[in-house]
Order: C-alpha cells, then structure tokens, then sequence
C-alpha cells in the first residue's frame, strides 16, 4: 500500500473509520444528535475526498479493487443517497424511543459495502463488498424491533439473501474452475479466447441469481414488497436506491469487460429476465393499495427499464444506464422521503387512504411526491423522461425491439398506479365528500373520519429531511430541464469502461 | 427571441396566477387573460409583421426561428420555428385561451389559481407543441400538455371525472410512448445513412427509408396522432374526457387539443414518410370517412349534451383525415379552415352547454325543452352554432368541408361520396339539438337568467370568426399557403 492506494481508497477509508468513531462514541455516551451528526459528517468528508482520489484516478489497487472515474461517480452517488437517507432517518429515529445510535453504523457499513461493489473488480471484493452491504442490510431492516412486521421481515431477507449468495459464490467457483482467474479483465479474456464458455455459462448463470436478487428482478423478486414494507422507511429507501444502485454498477462493469456477443447467452437470459420485470412488476403494482409496496413493484418494473439500456452493451447504454439510475435514486429517495416525513413516532404512512386530500393539507409535500412519481413514470420537465428517454434511444439505437416494447407498455400500465396516487392526494380529504366545494379543504382537515388522525394534523417538516426533500426537489426538476451537464459529466465518467 | 416569450408568458402567468390566486380569487382570472392578451397581440403582430402583397412574404420557409443547443450528446436542441400555419395556429391558442378563462370566470369556484395555472400550462404545451420544429422538443411538449390538463378533468370536472381523467392520460402517453419510439427510431436511421444524430425537422425531412421501416415509424406517428384526432378506432376517450371536464377543460380539448394531433398528421406524418404515408392513404382515408358517419350517427343518438356535442368532434375531424391523406392543395386548405372553423363552432358549443349546465345543473337532452321562451339569446346561439356545425353557406365550416370534399374527390369517389352523407347526419343531429332542447314547451317549468354579458361577449367572438371565415377566408388561406406549397413540393421530391 502506497500513498497513492491510500487517496484513491480514501472514500472508503473514511466512511469505514466513521463506522468504527461511531462505535467508540456510542460505548462512552449514547447521544442520537451527536452520532447522526458524525455519520453524516463522515459521508459528507467521504464524498468531499472523492476529487482527491479522482486526481490519482485511474488507479488500480492490485489487485482487488479499481478506483476509476466510474467507480468514484457510482461512490458520489451512493455516499450522496446514503447522506439523504441519513437525513431521513435522524427525524424518523428520533420518534421512535428505540436505541436508535447503532444504526448508524450499519448505515455507514452498508454504503461502505457498496462503495467496495462499484469499485470491484475482482470476485473478492465483488463477494466481500456484497456481504458488508447485505449482512448490515439484514440488521437494519429489522431495525424497528417493537414493530411486529420487522422480524418477520429481517429472517425473510436474511434467508433469500443467504441462498442468494450461496447461488454466487457456488458460480464463482465454476468460473475461477474454467479460467483460473479471479480477476474480471483476465478472466474475460480468458473466456473470450475459448470455443465456449463451459463451466464458466451455469457458473455466470448461478451468479445472476445473486445479482437478479440484490436487483430484485422477476423472478427474484418474491422479497422486495415485503421488505418494502417491513423495513423502517428510510432503509426501504436505501434498499431501493443504495443496495440495487450498487449492484448494477458491478454487473455493467462485470460484463463491459466482455465483447459485445461473446456474453450473448447471458444477455439473452437478461432480456428475458428485463422483459418479466417490466411487465409483472408494473401488473403486480396496478392492485397494490400499500404505498411503499406499490413503489417495490414499481422498482421491479424500473430495473428492467435499466436492464434495457444495460443489454444495448455500448458506452452509449453504460451512459442512458448510469443517467437512468440517477433519476431513479432521485425520484425514489423523493418519493420515500415524503412518506417518511408522513410517518409519525405510531405507524407509517404507507397507506393509500394515508395520502387521501393530501394536496389539499401538506401542498409542498404532495406537489413533490407529484414530482417525484411523475419522474417515475417519465412524465416530461422532470429527470425521469429524460432518463427514459435515454433508455429508450439506448435500446432503439441497439435495435433491441422486444425490449423497448415491453418497456413501452410497461411505462403505460405504469401510469395508471402513479395517477392513482396522484388522485388519492387531489380527492378531497374526507372520502364521503365528494363534492367540489372548498369547505373540504379546510374543515375536513380535523375530520375523525379519516384514517389517521396524526397525520391529517399539519406540522413543520423538520430542517434535516426539508433540506434533503429540497435538494432533491431541484435536481429532479433541474435535471429534467438542463441534463446536459450532468450527461456529459457521465460520459467522461463512464468512457473508460470499455 | 419572441419564439421563446410566445411559450414563457403562459408558463410565467400561470405561476403567477397560482402564486395570487391566495390573496385573491380574481386575481389569477385577471392575470390569465393579460398574460394571454398579451400573447394573443405578439403572435398577431408577428403575422402582421411579415404580411406582404401576396400574403406571407417570406424568402425561405420559416417567418422566424429560435435555436439553441440543448442536450448535445444527442443531438437535441431547443429549436422553434414560425411558418404561416403554426402561426394561425398559435393565433387561435391564445384566442382560444382568452375565450376559456372568460367563460371559466364564474364557473370555477374553488382554487382558482392553481385552476389557472394548469389552463396556462396546458396552453403553453399547446403552443410549444405548434412551434416545436426539434422533434424530441415537440413530444416534451407533447406530453408535458397531458398533465395539467389530466388535472383539469381530475379536479374540476364532473362525476365521473377521475375515471375520464385516467381513460384520457392512458390513451395519449401509451399513444405517446409509441411516438417516441417512432422518433427516436428515425432519428437514428438518419444517423446511420448521414452521420449526423439529429432531432431537427429540417434534417430529418427526406431520410431515406426501407419499406417496412418507414412503415412501422409512420404508424407509431400516426397512431399518437389518430388518438389525439381522433380516429375512430381509439376514439373512446374523448366522449367522456370532454363529457367530464370543466367548460373551460371541454373548450380547449376539443379547440385546441385535437387540433395537435391534426397538426402532426400534416406536419410530421405525410412529409416525413412520404411512401408510407401513400401506402397507408386508402385506409386513413377510409378511417376517416367512418369517423365522419359514426361520429355523427353516435351524435345522433346521444341525450347528454356534452356527448353529443363531443362526438361531433369525432364526426368533423374525420373530414380532417380524409383531407390529410388525399394530400392535394384543395384538401389542406380545407383542413386547415377546419381545423379553425371546428375549434370556434365547437368550442362555443361546449360554452352553450356550459352555461346551459350552470343554471340548469342538466346536460340531459330528454329533460330539456322549451328554452327559447326561457332564454332567447341563448337559443340564438345554439342556432347559430347548430347551423355553423351542420355546414351553412356562409360560414366557415361549409367553406372547410366543401374544400375537403372537392380535394377527396380526385383521389377517392366512393369514399368522398360517403364522405358527403356526413353532412346530412350533421344536419339531422343539429336540428335535433335546437328543437329538442330550445323549441317545444317548456316541460320542465325552467327559470332561469339569459346569457350575461360576458358570455355573450366569449360567443360573439366566435361568432364574428366564423362569419368571417365563412365570407373572406383568404387571409387564412394565403398565411397558409407557403407553408402547404413546401409541404407538397416535399411529397413531390
């Protein structure tokens, strides 16, 4: 290790020494302000340390780890998703009288885990980074112990995501007995000079289910509305964004290192596997009456969107996925955002009837969510639609019909849940009053009559997660209108992956 | 530069109408029709300005134009540009517009502001939608008039508002996504022959096309373009979008709103794909000569009054595509009359309705009678628009449909001949609406005050338009004609 390997590692490096400052803390004094500040302290320090290792960037920690411009775009976004998720969860935990300093431990040792995925480069790390990231993700979406959902749902997870990452290393094994490498490059070189691929095909193809899993794509996918809404809010929105972010940025990395058909039968299996996910996950959504599962299948239906963009395999789709999953953290964090500041220290509000008039209460937050599900649904002036339109031109330009087809009529079906949501929070307040009048707005505002009084009573959106909710208003209407730099930005990001 | 204000005045009055509308509730109203004024004189100006002898003068196709990169990796740019026919069109958004906020002023009670905010931005994704010479920029536009106007029907309409708001914005984006599809296929085709990625209309006019290519991008244009016509086929939620709106909602789906998807058939889907176009005329036409029939026999049969007057539009349009794909410069002119003439007889029949509905809280033709007595004025109008409607001589929509006609018939005789029927069938339906609801006795015992001033000022305009348009319809012809002279010399080429 030189000086060098040490600037390029430092994102890590310092979210790591966080996680371990944090422990010290906590066993002299348990302060929640105090620990949430140093964690998000440390997440700020790791992403302001990102220029530095960009300067040395590329750089490659032999032989584990790559810390190119790629790597260190994925690290920026995954460290600025965990920050809001951190904001999120300060105000959330602070309602709720559990021990609440621990988990931010696990917060920063899950981004730690994705920060070493989008850096990996060889199974090692692949396995090592995945494991940190799901063994902390375990924890935290048990986290709300006096919930009766939340154990239920961490042995559910821990179960899948244990058989999950036995599937992988057992098809590591197989590839690392047909090449003799653990090192991506090498061994796609490797592969790429055989007749076929022998061992090293079911070894790839028991690998996809681990990371079909992590992605939570169809037929993966059995855990994610349980999960969604088991887990405490904020680590939903981290499972959504940070965990499934982190994996796609390993899985375009994995196969950029391979000719474009050489990799053909599991490309095919992935079309196929992004055709399912698009179409169930947005059929799945249209019954869905709980919020945060409605948002599970829909980001079923969203990774197959990128999935799309990813089975183009030109740096033109490494871009359309990389700008896709931008908007989508974006749009989820938002989205999630929103129901966390719903919730109160009781129950969350992941119900439809939760969001009944709530334009009509809270008309900053329901404009957001707006925003934020019209983004999902690629609705023009947000992020959303130009990302989609990204993917779009992506899959067009591969000539991947099928695809682009399915992601059509997926997008279609899509709009109706959004809508209904968006109808939901235009209704009027009381549901029996359907009528125009104005009086609903007000009067009805302290009606016992709608489902959950607490949070039917207006209060201030605390400064953490307004600040959070604001930026992620700005960028997710600043990049609908002015994406460019953003695109160029991940252009030279992306240009040297392949 | 005015390109660029044409489209930011109602975005920026519609903010500042919503941001009013809490102090108070006239505010935004006031707003609204000075921001649209506005608009109404600059675009009318721009017209003026370059007004010679013969019409538009002008040395190359477009009046006036507005280009600035936009997202460069593909090749987008913000790109507007003005010709004669995008001119009347965009003269008429803003008419239309001060019409809809004049006849909205006392129906629309409850949040006025963010009411007027999602009128403006409907009409500025209207305008830019005329405008837009980028494609991407034209299906941004394209989409983004969806939203504001899926929470005109979602929040102020009638019953049965929320299920008509969703049938609307599924019907359109589903529609839309197959438009983008087809743009983005074509702009890369044109990279693959010239090098070049581009969204430019200009550049992508004449891209060479295999068969099948052409044809499956003709059809993805073409179908977002029949939803939003509509051609019969994917009419089915027009009748309850306009049923369920707002007068001000209904005024402008049907005035403004078709008139996109018209637009984009002479537009994008004839010059663009000229061979396929072609290939696809026999059944275009064919579709629209059903539209006619079976708009005007469904017109027939309907006894709420909105439907009926909703599914006119299915019947008047149809003469839209039949004109389109018969491609000949009598045929055009004729649908461009049209489309103006359909937007006043039609959206001051959706007006009529409107305050019919206001002071009778029916819409419901079988419990209407006798109204003449009640309100002469008002039974005036509906004569006059009944007439307007079924073809008059005299006013503009026997003029459009008569030019429709005599272009169709060179092309098809069988299906203009058909065609022709529709005019009886109007008759019929528009003879049945006045007697039924403004002749007769006074069944109901109604009571009730005549047109205010106000409306009778929003219908007066349309009614001087259509006269106008019935007796001099040149200066709309000859600001027209550059621009259908070029779109035909493409289709010779």
């Amino acid at each position: 290790m030189n000086t060098t390997d040490l600037i390029a590692l430092s994102p890590l490096l310092i979210v790591g020494l966080s996680a371990v400052a944090i422990l010290l803390l906590i066993s002299l004094r348990r302060n929640h302000r105090a620990v949430a500040t140093l964690a998000l302290g440390g997440l700020a320090l790791a992403m302001a340390s990102i220029p530095q290792a960009a300067a040395v960037a590329p750089h490659h920690i032999a032989p584990l780890m790559m810390a190119d411009g790629y790597a260190l775009f994925y690290s920026a976004l995954l460290l600025a998703a965990s920050f809001v998720v951190g904001l999120l969860s300060f105000d959330y935990l602070e309602q709720r009288g559990e021990q609440r300093e621990e988990y931010y431990v696990l917060l920063l040792l899950a981004t730690l885990g994705g920060l070493v995925l989008v850096g990996a480069n060889h199974f090692v790390s692949l396995f090592l980074g995945l494991e940190i990231l799901s063994v902390a993700i375990y924890v935290m979406v048990a986290y709300a112990r006096s919930s009766p959902l939340a154990a239920e749902t961490g042995i559910k997870y821990l179960i899948l995501a244990g058989t999950s990452s036995a599937f992988m290393v057992f098809g590591m094994a197989l590839v690392y007995a047909q090449t003799g490498t653990l090192e991506f490059g090498p061994m796609a070189a490797q592969l790429m000079q055989m007749e076929d691929f022998g061992l090293a095909l079911p070894g790839m193809a028991m690998m996809l289910v681990g990371v079909g899993f992590k992605l939570a794509v169809v037929p993966f996918h059995m855990w994610t509305p349980e999960v969604y809404q088991g887990a405490p809010v904020p680590v939903t929105a981290f499972v959504a964004t940070v965990s499934k972010g982190a994996m796609f940025a390993l899985l375009l990395r994995f196969f950029a290192a391979f000719e474009a058909d050489e990799a053909q039968p599991i490309m095919n299996i992935l079309g196929l596997l992004a055709i399912a996910s698009m179409l169930a996950g947005n059929l799945l959504a249209l019954l869905e009456d709980n919020v945060k599962r409605l948002l599970a299948y829909s980001s079923i239906a969203h990774l197959g969107y990128v999935l799309v963009a990813f089975l183009a395999e030109s740096s033109f789709g490494d871009e359309a996925v990389t700008f896709y999953l931008v908007a989508y953290f974006i749009s989820t964090l938002a989205a999630f955002g929103v129901i966390s500041v719903l919730s109160d220290g009781k129950s969350e509000a992941d119900r439809m009837e939760d969001f009944r008039g709530l334009y009509w209460r809270r008309p900053m937050l329901a404009t957001l969510m707006t925003a934020a599900l019209l983004s999902l649904a690629g609705i023009p002036l947000t992020t959303g639609f130009v990302a989609k339109f990204a993917v779009v031109a992506a899959g067009v330009k591969a000539a991947l019909w099928v695809p682009v087809f399915a992601l059509a009529l997926g997008s279609a079906i899509g709009l109706y849940y959004y809508l209904r949501l968006v109808v939901v929070m235009l209704s009027p307040v009381n549901p029996t009053d359907d009528s125009n009048s104005e009086a609903t707005a007000t009067d009805d505002a302290m009606s016992t009559r709608a489902p959950n009084p607490a949070i039917l009573r207006p209060k201030k959106v605390p400064i953490g997660p307004a600040f959070a909710l604001s930026i992620l208003a700005i960028f997710l209407l600043g990049l609908g209108v002015l994406p460019t730099p953003l695109m160029d930005f991940i252009k030279s990001s992306v240009s040297e992956l392949r | 530069m005015t390109l660029l204000l044409l489209i930011a005045i109602p975005l920026c009055g519609g903010f500042l109408a919503w941001l009013l509308g809490r102090f108070h509730a006239d505010a935004p109203r006031w707003i609204s029709l000075a921001a649209l004024g506005v608009g109404f004189i600059l675009a009318l100006d721009l017209g003026l300005e370059h007004w010679g002898a013969a019409g538009l003068a002008n040395d190359n196709l477009w009046l006036l134009e507005y280009s600035h990169a936009w997202i460069p990796r593909f090749g987008i740019s913000f790109h507007l540009a003005l010709d004669g026919l995008n001119l009347l069109m965009v003269v008429l958004t803003f008419l239309i517009g001060i019409l809809a906020v004049g006849c909205s002023w006392k129906e629309i009670s409850t949040r006025v502001g963010f009411f007027h905010f999602n009128l403006m931005w409907v009409l500025a994704g209207v305008v830019g939608v005329f405008l837009a010479i980028d494609l991407f920029l034209f299906y941004f536009f394209w989409e983004l008039m969806l939203v504001p106007m899926y929470f005109l029907i979602g929040i102020w309409g009638h019953e049965k508002r929320i299920r008509a708001a969703l049938k609307f914005f599924i019907f359109t984006q589903a529609s839309g996504l197959l438009l983008l599809l087809a743009i983005v296929a074509l702009a890369f085709s044109h990279q693959s022959t010239s090098g070049v990625l581009s969204y430019n209309y200009m550049e992508l006019l004449g891209t060479p096309l295999s068969e099948a290519a052409g044809m499956w991008m003709m059809l993805g244009f073409f179908i977002a373009f029949a939803v939003k016509l509509p051609v019969v086929p994917l009419h089915t939620w027009l009748p309850d979008a306009h049923t369920e709106a707002p007068t001000a909602g209904s005024v402008i789906l049907a005035a403004l709103m078709l008139k996109t998807g018209a637009y984009g058939l002479i537009r994008f889907v004839v010059p663009l794909f000229p061979d396929a176009a072609m290939a696809f005329a026999p059944i275009a036409m064919t579709l629209g000569v059903i539209g006619i029939l079976y708009g005007a026999i469904l017109a027939f049969a309907q006894t709420d009054l909105k439907r009926l007057v909703a599914y006119t539009s299915v019947s008047h349009l149809g003469f839209v595509l039949l004109g389109v794909f018969a491609w000949n410069e009598l045929a055009l002119q004729g649908v461009v009359m049209q489309m103006i003439c359909h937007s006043f007889s039609t959206g001051a029949l959706f007006v009529l309705v409107g305050a019919l509905y206001e002071r009778t809280h029916t819409r419901d033709l079988s419990r209407l009678s006798g109204l003449w007595a009640v309100a002469p004025k008002m039974g005036a109008m509906a004569m006059f628009f009944a007439m307007a409607s079924l073809g008059l001589p005299g006013l503009g929509n026997f003029l459009a449909e008569i030019l429709v006609l005599a272009g169709a018939y060179p092309v098809s005789i069988p299906l203009t001949a058909l065609a022709t029927v529709g005019l009886i069938f109007a008759t019929i339906y528009s003879v049945r609406l006045v007697s039924r609801a403004f002749h007769g006795v006074n069944e109901g015992s109604w009571e009730f005050s005549d047109l205010s001033l106000r409306e009778a000022a929003v219908l007066g305009v349309m009614v001087v338009g259509l006269i106008w348009l019935g007796l001099y319809p040149q200066p709309v012809l000859d600001a027209a004609a550059p621009t259908l002279s070029h779109l035909l010399s493409v289709m010779q080429r």
